[in-house]
């Protein structure tokens, strides 16, 4: 197992080129899923306030 | 500054002026404005020999290296010269509506286009090849350099200012654009730059440097042929 | 035919198809990324020449690979968005460029990492690093110009322009550059000097850059459904959207 993780010597360049990726990879995924939600409940908020003042017409 | 008044409306009408006409027109009138606005003129001119001097400042004045790295320099400050004029193409124009006159214009704008590129040439490019012999001098580049330091000048800077136009043109309706128009333009503008100054390299070692000005030509004929279409319908697009 | 494409370009249909498929996608890229990465990491054997450093690959190439991939997509892009002014065409020109951004980013610093141990420096300046460095330049220029411009329908079409003249300027910078090393005898190439790859080395690469194919659909389409969001927000289907309790 620590062979696994020593990759020949070469551990901190694999492993960091590797940790880079995982970590532009989540950032890629999380933050349009975050956009996403925060525009859906801006909207949401949006929306029950117009019809609020719709009703009270 | 207002430039409409060389405007004629029915100067565009297709019916009473021919398109060699209208594209010499524009040309003079174009060349004409730059005259009377001397800085339009002066700064980059001014700007291309700063440049070029601040190196021998910076690196120290060993000519050896300098000769060497002479090509390198005259013509990254080309490309940085042009950039500085890039703006000035559609600038006025824009700014005081004759943009959307030339846009209404019976014709075809990609010929309009390359009026006004050209204009912009003569007086920012052209400038440049009868000033460059002198720094290649003062940089001690080799005499057998110079002719083809001329060469690719001349067909290197319409290249410039034609594909420049474009990021012009895709600037233009922006209030900050002069810093995006570099990040637009320099990725454009690289395979000029390397083979303008491997070209000139070459023939410093006197090596036969034909086939990078062949390639040099065949960028120009395709910035000529194809550039002005791209500028036109980003100007269409600028204008809204 | 052309009824599946006018529909394909409707926005709540798309919207509604893509976030049916984000999961699946999901699912498929962790189920490729899991056994590329196994196939990478474990099975393949060490190369007699690198040693293990070479495992670098399985990143580095994959994502080379999108880098390209998507620029060239964004440029077909463009040019749907000039001749047919096709909005789905716009949301994923602009949705496409960060992604293709960061895959070129990491295509350049993990052959940057690779190149320190093998070639013994950080940087050189041969045709690919060059023009893959330039193409970087070329993504954020897409992303600058875009967000410069306050009108998103003529941003579109500005980038649009920028991505199809960027398209031919790729081509024309890596052999400019092969050209301009080989005419100055710069510093050795190195190629990755085998005859041929091995298949244990190979399989896993191709895995790897399938899992990055997956995964660049499902947060294109992740970023898409939020564009799509912010610039119809005043339109009807957006409205019944937010009246209801699922998204």
């Amino acid at each position: 197992m620590s062979e696994f993780f020593a990759m020949g010597g070469y551990a901190s360049y694999v492993w960091s080129s590797y940790g880079l990726t995982a970590i532009v990879l989540c950032l890629n995924w999380y933050l349009p899923r975050r956009t996403h939600q925060q525009i859906l409940r801006q909207l949401k908020r949006r929306h029950s306030k117009q019809s609020s003042l719709d009703r009270k017409k | 500054m207002y430039n409409g008044w060389i405007f004629h409306c029915d100067l565009f009408d297709m019916k009473r002026y021919s398109l060699t006409q209208a594209f010499l027109f524009l040309l003079k009138r174009d060349l004409t404005l730059s005259f009377r606005n001397r800085a339009e003129f002066a700064n980059p001119l001014l700007f291309f020999i700063l440049v070029i001097t601040l190196f021998p400042l910076a690196i120290g004045a060993e000519p050896a290296l300098l000769s060497r790295i002479a090509p390198g320099i005259i013509w990254v400050a080309a490309l940085l010269a042009a950039m500085l004029s890039l703006d000035s193409i559609f600038r006025s124009d824009f700014d005081d509506g004759s943009l959307e006159q030339l846009l209404l214009s019976a014709h075809p704008m990609p010929v309009l286009v390359l009026a006004k590129v050209a204009a912009h040439w003569l007086v920012t490019g052209l400038p440049l090849l009868l000033v460059s012999p002198v720094l290649a001098v003062m940089l001690g580049m080799p005499s057998e350099a110079q002719g083809t330091l001329l060469l690719t000048i001349l067909i290197g800077t319409p290249i410039l200012s034609l594909i420049g136009s474009i990021g012009v043109a895709l600037t233009v309706g922006l209030p900050k654009g002069g810093i995006i128009l570099s990040l637009l333009i320099l990725p454009l503008y690289v395979p000029v730059l390397i083979f303008a100054s491997s070209a000139i390299e070459g023939a410093a070692g006197g090596l036969d440097v034909s086939a990078q000005l062949y390639m040099l030509l065949s960028f120009l004929f395709l910035a000529v042929s194809l550039s002005p279409l791209a500028t036109a319908s980003a100007l269409k697009m600028s204008m809204g | 035919m052309f009824l599946w494409f006018h529909k394909f370009g409707s926005a709540p249909h798309f919207y509604r198809i893509a976030g049916k498929w984000i999961p699946w996608l999901t699912a498929l890229f962790l189920i490729l990324l899991t056994t590329g990465l196994y196939g990478g990491l474990v099975l393949a054997p060490p190369d007699y020449q690198q040693g293990d450093s070479y495992r670098i690959i399985f990143i580095h190439v994959p994502a080379a690979w999108m880098s390209l991939l998507i620029y060239v997509l964004m440029a077909f892009c463009g040019v749907v968005i000039i001749v047919w002014r096709m909005k789905l065409a716009e949301v994923v020109l602009i949705c496409s460029a960060p992604i293709g951004a960061s895959f070129t980013f990491l295509a350049l610093a993990t052959g940057s990492i690779w190149g320190k141990p093998m070639w013994g420096t950080w940087w050189v300046w041969d045709a690919r690093l060059t023009s893959e460095l330039i193409l970087l330049f070329l993504y954020l220029g897409v992303i600058g110009l875009h967000n410069a411009i306050d009108d998103k329908r003529i941003a579109a079409r500005a980038v649009a322009i920028l991505a199809i003249v960027g398209v031919v300027n790729i081509p024309i910078i890596h052999y400019s550059v092969e050209w301009w090393n080989s005419l100055h005898q710069g510093p050795t190439v190195t190629k990755f000097d085998k005859p041929s790859i091995h298949w244990s080395m190979l399989i896993p690469l191709l895995l790897m850059a399938l899992a990055f194919q997956f995964y660049y659909a499902l947060t294109l389409f992740q970023r898409c459904r939020g564009e799509l969001l912010k610039r119809e927000r005043n339109s009807k289907w957006v409205n019944e959207l937010s009246e209801g309790n699922d998204v």
